[in-house]
C-alpha cells in the first residue's frame, strides 16, 4: 500500500478520536491544574480565583528544593537498578525456548497484578523485625537475633524497584527479542567472550530502547506516594506524597496544583535533555 | 474507622473508598418509601453500616420519617460537594456528619442554617463541647459521634501500663513509637501543651506555637513510623513491631477483644476527644425533620445504644445515661479529655502544616 500525504479534511478524520480523547483526558485537566495552582487559596474555606503567584513562591524554598531532588534523586536510581536488573534478565530470557519464556512472562504478568497496597504490605512484613527474613539468617545462625529492616532508604528503594521490574522486563521483551542474533555470532566468530560481545554488540546496538526504558521507568517511579510511606521516614517521602498531603489533607489544592505543575515542568525537561543528548550522540 | 471521619485514611483512599462512595450515591438505601423523608449523609464503610443496621430502621417506626443514608466521601470533599450544591440550590443530603474543622470551614459561608435548640428535649444535657456555635452564639451543630485517641502500648514489650503522654519522651522508647502523620489528626501540639504547658491556651499565640513545636521536636528520634493509615500502625502495634503510640480507643478494643496483646490507656493529662456533628446545609427543605431525627439522636437511650454497638463516646451527661459502670469505661472516661484546638487549624493551618512537615521530614 502506498502512502500518500492526506488532503482532504476527510483523510483527517480518523485523527479525530485520539485528539479528542487527548483533550478531553489529558489537555482539559492539565489546563484546570494550571489554572488552579494560579488560585488563592483561602484557609478558611477552599479556594478563589484569581492570579496570583503566592503558590510557586511558598514551593520556592530550600525544604522544598530538597524534596524535589531526593524524589528525582529516587527515581533515577530506581531507573538504574531496574535497568541493570532487567536487561541481562530479558536477554537470558529471550535465548531461553519458548515455552521457558512463556512461563517466566506470565509469571512476570500476575506481579503486575498487585497493587501497591499489597506490594508495600508484604514488604514491610518481609523487612519487619518481628517476622521479617532476619528471622531466618537468625534460625541458620548467621545473626543473633532479628533486626528490623525498615524504615530505611534501603527498603523503599527495593519495593519500588520490585514494584517497576515487571513493566522494565516487558517493555525491553520485545526488542530484545527482535534483535538479530547475527550480531553476536558475528562478534563471537570475530574472537568476543561471551560478556564483552553483551557489553559492547548488544548493549549499544539498543541503546535507544534502554533510554526509552529508562525514562519510562523514572517517571513511573517520580509517582510513586504509598512505598515510601510504608517503607521510609519521612525524609524518604517522595514530593508526591507532600502534593497528596496539600490536596486531600489540607484541601490546598492551589498549592497542590502548583507543586504537580513544578513536579510535570521538572520531568519534562530532564525527559527533554535525554532525548536531546541522545540525538546528538546517533548523530554524531 | 474514625479515621474516616477526619478525612485521614490513605490506605482507603487507595483502595478506592471514592469509587464505594460514588457507588452507594447511585444507589441509596431507601428504608421506606414514605411522605416524610430526610436524606441523611454519613461517612461511609463502618458508620454507614452501623447506621443502617442500628439506627435508622428504628427512627423510622420511632417518627415515620423514612431515612435515605448517602455515603459521604472521607476529608473535606464532601464539604466542597454541599458548597458546590448550595450554589445551584441544591442539597445532596440534608443533614450530614462534619468533623469540627470542616463545621468551622462550612460556618465560613454560613452554610449550616442554625438549629432551633428548643426543639432537642435533651439540649440542656449535652455536654457543651457537642454544640458547636457560629461566633454570634446560633448553633451550627450538634454532637453526633465522639471518639477517644489515646496512648496505646503492647503489653509484651511494656508490663507495666504508660500514664502519661510523656512516655513518648522518654529516652528508651527510640525508634519505638507510631504516631499520626499530620497535625491536624494527632493533635499532638495539644498534647504537648497540655503535658508541658500547662494547657492549650499557649498555642494561641505565635512563641506558645514554636515552645510546642520545640517540645516536639525532641520526640523525633523516638518514632519509628508516622502513619496516615490506620491498618498500617495496628498491625505492628500487635506484633510488637511498633510496641507503642498514639491510637484509636474503640478499635483498640476490638485487638483487645480479638486476644491481641494490646492496652489503650488514657494517660493523666486525658485523651484526645475528637468528634464529628450533625450539620443542616442551607439549601435543605427539610428543617422540621432534620429537627426531628437531631433530637431523637440526642436521647439518653439511643446515645447508649450507640456506645454500645457503634462504640462511640456518648455525647450527654455521664449521669443521664444508662450506660454500666463497665460500658461507660469501655468507650470513655472521667479524666478530663483534650479538646483540639480546631480553630487553629483554620485559621494557621498553612502556617502549622509548614512548620509540621519541615520538622517530621526535615
Amino acid at each position: 500500500m502506498r502512502r500518500e500525504p492526506p488532503k482532504t479534511a476527510a483523510d483527517y478524520a480518523p485523527l479525530a478520536f485520539p485528539a479528542l480523547m487527548l483533550i478531553v483526558f489529558f489537555v482539559v485537566p492539565f489546563s484546570i491544574m494550571i489554572a488552579v495552582s494560579f488560585f488563592k487559596r483561602d484557609p478558611a474555606g477552599f479556594y478563589k480565583p484569581a492570579f496570583v503567584f503566592d503558590n510557586y513562591a511558598r514551593f520556592l524554598s530550600a525544604f522544598f528544593g530538597e524534596v524535589l531532588g531526593f524524589s528525582l534523586m529516587l527515581a533515577v536510581t530506581v531507573a538504574a537498578c531496574c535497568i541493570v536488573i532487567a536487561f541481562p534478565f530479558t536477554y537470558l530470557l529471550t535465548r531461553r525456548p519458548r515455552r521457558v519464556q512463556t512461563l517466566w512472562l506470565v509469571g512476570l504478568l500476575s506481579v503486575l497484578s498487585l497493587s501497591e497496597v499489597i506490594i508495600g504490605f508484604a514488604w514491610s512484613t518481609l523487612l519487619s523485625r518481628t517476622a521479617g527474613i532476619t528471622n531466618l539468617l537468625v534460625a541458620i545462625g548467621l545473626m543473633d537475633q532479628p533486626v528490623a529492616l525498615l524504615p530505611t532508604f534501603g527498603a523503599v528503594l527495593t519495593g519500588m524497584v520490585y514494584q517497576a521490574l515487571p513493566y522494565t522486563i516487558l517493555v525491553l521483551y520485545p526488542a530484545l527479542v527482535r534483535l538479530d542474533p547475527t550480531l553476536t555470532e558475528a562478534a563471537r566468530t570475530l574472537g568476543a567472550s561471551p560478556v564483552r560481545a553483551f557489553f559492547n554488540v548488544t548493549v549499544p546496538a539498543l541503546r535507544n530502547t534502554i533510554v526509552a526504558t529508562l525514562i519510562m521507568v523514572f517517571v513511573f517511579a517520580l509517582g510513586s506516594y504509598l512505598l515510601p510511606q510504608i517503607l521510609g521516614r519521612p525524609r524518604h517521602w517522595t514530593l508526591s506524597v507532600l502534593i497528596t498531603d496539600q490536596a486531600i489533607y489540607q484541601s490546598n489544592m492551589p498549592f497542590a496544583a502548583a507543586m504537580a505543575v513544578f513536579l510535570v515542568l521538572i520531568s519534562l525537561s530532564l525527559v527533554g535533555l535525554t532525548l536531546l543528548v541522545g540525538r546528538r550522540e546517533n548523530a554524531a | 474507622m474514625k479515621a474516616i471521619l477526619t478525612g485521614n485514611l490513605s490506605r482507603r483512599t487507595v483502595l478506592g473508598a471514592g469509587i464505594a462512595a460514588a457507588g452507594t450515591l447511585a444507589m441509596p438505601a431507601v428504608l421506606r418509601a414514605q411522605d416524610k423523608s430526610l436524606k441523611v449523609g454519613v461517612y461511609g464503610g463502618y458508620f454507614k453500616k452501623s447506621f443502617d443496621s442500628h439506627i435508622f430502621p428504628d427512627f423510622t417506626k420511632a417518627t415515620g420519617i423514612a431515612v435515605e443514608s448517602v455515603a459521604e466521601p472521607t476529608g473535606e470533599a464532601w464539604l466542597v460537594q454541599l458548597e458546590q450544591a448550595a450554589k445551584a440550590g441544591q442539597a445532596p443530603a440534608d443533614l450530614s456528619m462534619m468533623s469540627q474543622t470542616t463545621t468551622l470551614k462550612g460556618q465560613a459561608t454560613e452554610l449550616w442554617t442554625p438549629l432551633d435548640t428548643s426543639k432537642f428535649k435533651h439540649y440542656g444535657d449535652l455536654l457543651p463541647r457537642f454544640v458547636n456555635k457560629y461566633p454570634d452564639g446560633r448553633v451550627a451543630g450538634i454532637g453526633a459521634v465522639a471518639w477517644w485517641i489515646t496512648l496505646v502500648s503492647n503489653t509484651d514489650a511494656f508490663k507495666e501500663a504508660p500514664t502519661s503522654w510523656e512516655a513518648f519522651w522518654e529516652a528508651d522508647k527510640k525508634d519505638k513509637l507510631g504516631l499520626l502523620a499530620l497535625a491536624s489528626n494527632s493533635f499532638l501540639l495539644e498534647v504537648t501543651a497540655k503535658t508541658f504547658f500547662g494547657g492549650t491556651d499557649m498555642l494561641s499565640t505565635d512563641e506558645g506555637l514554636d515552645k510546642a513545636f520545640a517540645k516536639l521536636a525532641e520526640v523525633k528520634p523516638n518514632v519509628r513510623l508516622w502513619y496516615r493509615d490506620e491498618a498500617q500502625f495496628e498491625q505492628a502495634l500487635k506484633s510488637g513491631e511498633i510496641p507503642m503510640g498514639q491510637y484509636y480507643h474503640d478499635v483498640t478494643g476490638l485487638a483487645i477483644a480479638d486476644g491481641f496483646h494490646v492496652r489503650s490507656t488514657f494517660p493523666k493529662e486525658g485523651g484526645i476527644q475528637d468528634s464529628g456533628n450533625w450539620v443542616l446545609v442551607k439549601t435543605s427543605k427539610k428543617v422540621d425533620e432534620a429537627h426531628a431525627f437531631i433530637d431523637y439522636m440526642s436521647q439518653p437511650s439511643i446515645q447508649g445504644l450507640m456506645s454500645r454497638k457503634v462504640g462511640t463516646q456518648p455525647t450527654l451527661k455521664k449521669d443521664v445515661l444508662d450506660l454500666t459502670p463497665a460500658e461507660f469505661a469501655a468507650v470513655s472516661s472521667d479524666i478530663e479529655p483534650i479538646i483540639p484546638r480546631y480553630d487553629l487549624y483554620t485559621s494557621k493551618a498553612d502556617e502549622i502544616n509548614q512548620k509540621w512537615t519541615e520538622l517530621i521530614v526535615g
